[in-house]
């Protein structure tokens, strides 16, 4: 099972907090990758917040496909930020020519326009490079959005965070999601690799999704061109979360309604009863029905944790106002809060959906059953 | 040899080109006459045999011969009296002395034209072998990720949606703060939640009283006892009046096919009824006889059938291929689903059901274009009926497996898969696995399956199966008691046993589902169009239904 580590602090801190913390649940993950997502940066991005950000891995051939693309869509680079990498004996990495985050000034029609337009820009800008790397796997691309940064690799997180140089601490972020890849019934693919981000959401996810295929379907019969990859069952969390908080501007909570649904009688004694008994009807295949817990952030900075009835371990959210930990593991809050109020830590039941509030101020456990 | 004059009768036949032939043990015969009494088709009666037999009273070989004249059973060569393998003789004979065999040699068909009349019959199509549905195997197994469930312990939720479900664009929903609420003074279209099993249409008139007695009783029992929300269509030829204006309504879909029978008395029933029916389900189509109408013979026509109906007694009723005051199928479609609408105030699901065809995708996509249509069900070629034309039976419709994944997958090109359920009706359970072929049609995309022969079967004991045995059904000499309405034979039936045995087939086909869906890691939402859940080892159908191959 996949082990997954999720920081949020009022102050900067480096991935490598995640990291050890998943060096403390090794034993359910088998080193074959670490994925790394990072919101609200510090360290070299700190001053480059309105910058869109893009982050992957290429060849030299990828390299020159990307700066081709890019200069004749009009992208110039503003920051370009190459993890120095280390190699010692022992280390089972396959390295690639480039691993990159770049931040690049926008197309000049583009600076001053709305919103949904500049983030249109830049998740068309994605899914071209996306599909023109995937014909010989020479250029993969993550995430391209201010203020984010994903790397992922192939191998064991603690043997990557030293290939990387995370541990010289200067990458920094207030949201960190990371987690520690399990090979299971998918090649070891980059694009199968958690956290999966788009738009500013994001979220990793453990078990397997039974209802895999009626999700995808519905997701790609969306007209949405994001909503495409699927190389990892989990990929659909992050899309549905961003359907049903972005798309559909339902409230955040009702992610939860949405893939894990109530029973019907349940949902007669919900304030909102009658919007979500629509609801529940009309999203029906979106509901997950497999035993996963998944944690996940949203644009504004909220990071949340859920699961399905049918996960038979929790997940668990713990820490104080300024730093609080979502694990799939104990002994990795331990790792990553170890001062803390033990007596509080959230061990979220079926009904419960955890957020922590930007800025690591509060947690709040919204009930499924009270809405 | 024979002199030629013993076989001068053009065309008299041998019975060895009978499908069944009786053999009967003259030494366990008491000859009580119960089988000659018995059999629907007068197929045996009872024989003089005059017997020379030799024997010898000495003890060296002093052989004589004595002349004996004996009674007994003689199965006979007439083509219209053919024994249809039903086996009551067998089940009345209190000595086990008289049996059909099935002879896989026959000619039946070669034969039964007498008169220049195709051979007409009940049931469905006569092909034993095993359907695609019966192929499909439920191969993704929950392991180790995602461990499978306790079909035991684990809460399961086996409910189907019927009706027409807007998509989430559509939804009158507002955002208020961190709730949403619904915009009041918009429409939203009536959806039922169901059992993924119905009984399909099945008219009074085809069926017994004590038939379709039974069925209704058994699904009011399982609705109000045993919480299993299971509907049952009514067929054409309308509802029984006390039904109709009782709270148990609910259960029940009325079928309008083309001939209208028995609306005028529904339509009536309007004011005084107290609850809505479950949906209305208009015929363009039947999988067992596609393009062809429906026939109620004159002598079925009695009493009960002319009240319920609205028409004089002992007339052939015919319900004529398509509905005439209509031009064309689109118009057909909305009109009669407006109508259908409008009586009910637009609180109650309307959809069409078709027969299995190539075209099954325009009609879908008309319906997916109407925003009244509640569903659309398509009956495939193995579906039964109670008289056609043996052709129309074994030769025209198209398998359901293909149809349904082509429409479904339609549907999700289109975005609508959610939107438009899809029911599945034609040889569901045809070898008995009726809930490992509803679960395979719902893993292909439908969202709920028929059943008509297969409840007949298991609850009623019809003799029918793909060797064309029994399927009178059409002649009104049913030898069970189920498409009859002559009360000599549906006294044989008993509604309460029927009912009883309805319920039971539910129950089980319930726990059935859990133990397919239970190891696949399902139970919270029916796996519709889960189709990764399924193998077949058949590389062309596998391409065919874009499901994996495995063997
Ligand atoms: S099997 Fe049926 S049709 Fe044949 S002889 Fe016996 S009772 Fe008659
Ligand atoms: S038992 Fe009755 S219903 Fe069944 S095949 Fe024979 S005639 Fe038809």
């Amino acid at each position: 099972m996949c082990r997954l580590s999720a920081i949020t602090s009022s102050t900067y801190f480096s991935p490598m907090e995640n990291i050890l913390a998943l060096e403390t649940m090794k034993e359910g993950h088998d080193g074959s990758g670490l994925g790394l997502v990072m919101k609200d940066l510090g360290g070299p991005f700190e001053d480059l917040k309105s910058y869109p950000i893009l982050s992957g891995t290429c060849s030299n051939k990828g390299l020159d496909m990307l700066d081709d693309y890019m200069q004749q869509a009009g992208f110039r680079i503003k920051y370009n930020w190459e993890p120095k990498i280390k190699r010692t004996a022992g280390m089972e990495i396959e390295p690639r020519d480039h691993y990159f985050a770049r931040a690049y000034q926008y197309p000049s029609p583009y600076e001053p326009k709305a919103q949904v337009e500049w983030e249109r820009l830049l998740l068309e800008t994605r899914m071209d490079l996306r599909r023109m790397g995937e014909k010989d796997n020479s250029l993969f691309v993550f995430s391209f959005y201010p203020d984010c940064l994903t790397l992922k690799e192939v191998g064991d997180p603690l043997q990557l965070s030293e290939f990387f140089g995370l541990d010289d601490l200067s990458l920094q972020a207030k949201v960190i999601l990371a987690q520690g890849r399990q090979n299971t019934n998918y090649a070891i693919y980059l694009y199968a690799c958690h956290p999966f981000f788009i738009q500013g959401y994001c979220t990793m996810t453990n078990g397997e999704n039974t209802a895999f295929v009626p999700i995808r379907e519905y997701l790609t019969s969306r007209e949405f061109s994001g909503y495409t990859g699927y190389n990892s069952d989990s990929e659909v969390f992050a899309h549905i979360l961003h359907f049903a908080h972005r798309q559909l501007k339902y409230p955040l909570t009702y992610y939860k309604d949405i893939i894990t649904p109530l029973k019907d009688e349940e949902i007669l004694d919900r304030p909102d009863g009658k919007a979500l008994s629509l609801l529940k009807k009309s999203l029906r295949p979106l509901c997950i029905d497999g035993p996963n817990m998944v944690i996940g952030f949203v644009p504004d900075g909220t990071i949340f944790m859920l699961q399905d009835s049918k996960k038979l371990r929790p997940g668990v959210v713990g820490g104080a106002a300024g730093k609080y930990a979502l694990m799939s593991e104990m002994c990795g809050l331990d790792r990553a809060v170890p001062q803390r109020d033990r007596p509080a830590d959230i061990f979220p039941s079926k009904y419960d959906m955890v957020m922590v509030t930007p800025n690591a101020q509060e947690v709040h456990v919204w009930n499924q059953l009270h809405g | 040899m024979e002199p030629a004059s013993r076989l001068d009768h053009n065309g008299q036949l041998t019975l060895q080109e009978f499908p069944y032939i009786i053999q009967w043990r003259e030494d366990r015969c008491t000859r009580c006459g119960r089988c000659t009494a018995v059999c629907p088709q007068q197929a045996i009666e009872p024989a003089v045999f005059a017997q020379r037999l030799v024997h010898s009273d000495s003890v060296t070989p002093m052989p004589s011969t004595v002349r004996k004249v004996s009674h007994g059973i003689r199965q006979v060569n007439d083509i219209d009296r053919y024994c249809t393998g039903c086996g009551m003789c067998s089940l009345v004979c209190p000595n086990m002395a008289i049996a059909p065999h099935y002879n896989p040699h026959h000619k039946f068909l070669f034969h039964k034209n007498l008169g220049g009349t195709p051979y007409k019959r009940g049931g469905r199509r006569n092909d034993p072998s095993p359907s695609t549905l019966d192929k499909l195997k439920f191969t993704r197994i929950s392991m180790l990720t995602d461990p499978a469930l306790d079909a035991g312990r684990h809460e399961f939720y086996i409910r189907t949606l019927l009706g027409r479900i807007p998509s989430p664009d559509k939804l009158p929903l507002k955002a208020t703060g961190k709730r949403l609420i619904v915009k009041d003074g918009h429409f939203v279209p009536p959806v039922r939640e169901i059992f993924p099993i119905r009984i399909g249409s099945m008219s009074i008139g085809a069926l017994s009283p004590h038939m379709w007695e039974g069925l209704a009783m058994g699904i009011t029992y399982l609705n109000e006892v045993e919480g299993i929300p299971v509907v049952m269509c009514s067929g054409e030829g309308g509802m029984p009046l006390r039904l109709l204006r009782s709270r148990f309504l609910k259960y029940f879909i009325p079928q309008i096919a083309s001939g209208y029978f028995g609306w005028d008395e529904i339509i009536h029933a309007l004011p005084d009824m107290v609850e809505d029916p479950c949906a209305i389900e208009i015929k363009y189509g039947q999988g067992a006889k596609p393009g062809d109408g429906g026939l109620l013979m004159s002598y079925k026509v009695l009493k009960l059938i002319a009240g319920i109906r609205g028409v004089p007694m002992h007339i052939d009723l015919a319900s004529p291929p398509t509905h005439q005051t209509k031009y064309s199928i689109e118009e057909a479609v909305a009109k009669m689903i407006q109508s259908m609408s409008m009586a009910w105030g637009f609180r109650v699901p309307v959809y069409p059901k078709i027969s299995g065809t190539k075209t099954a995708q325009a009609v879908l996509n008309n319906l997916a274009r109407n925003p009244y249509a509640a569903a659309l069900c398509i009956d495939g070629e193995d579906g039964g009926t109670g008289a056609a034309y043996n052709v129309s039976m074994d030769k025209m419709g198209h398998p359901i497996a293909s149809n349904i994944r082509d429409c479904y997958l339609d549907l999700v090109k289109q975005g609508k898969q959610n939107e438009l359920p899809l029911i599945a009706a034609g040889g569901m359970g045809k070898a008995g696995n009726l809930a490992a072929n509803a679960a395979a049609m719902i893993m292909l995309g439908a969202s709920a399956v028929d059943i008509g022969k297969y409840i007949m079967q298991t609850a009623a004991g019809c003799l029918g199966d793909e060797y064309n045995r029994c399927n009178l059904c059409n002649t009104g000499k049913c030898p069970r008691g189920i498409t009859t309405q002559n009360p000599r034979l549906y006294r044989r039936l008993d509604p309460d046993k029927v009912a009883e045995r309805v319920v039971e087939v539910f129950k089980s086909a319930e726990i059935e589902l859990k133990k397919i869906f239970a190891p696949m890691g399902r139970s919270t939402q029916l796996p519709i169009g889960m189709s990764d859940g399924l193998s077949v080892g058949d590389k062309a159908m596998a391409e065919r239904l874009k499901i994996d191959y495995a063997c």
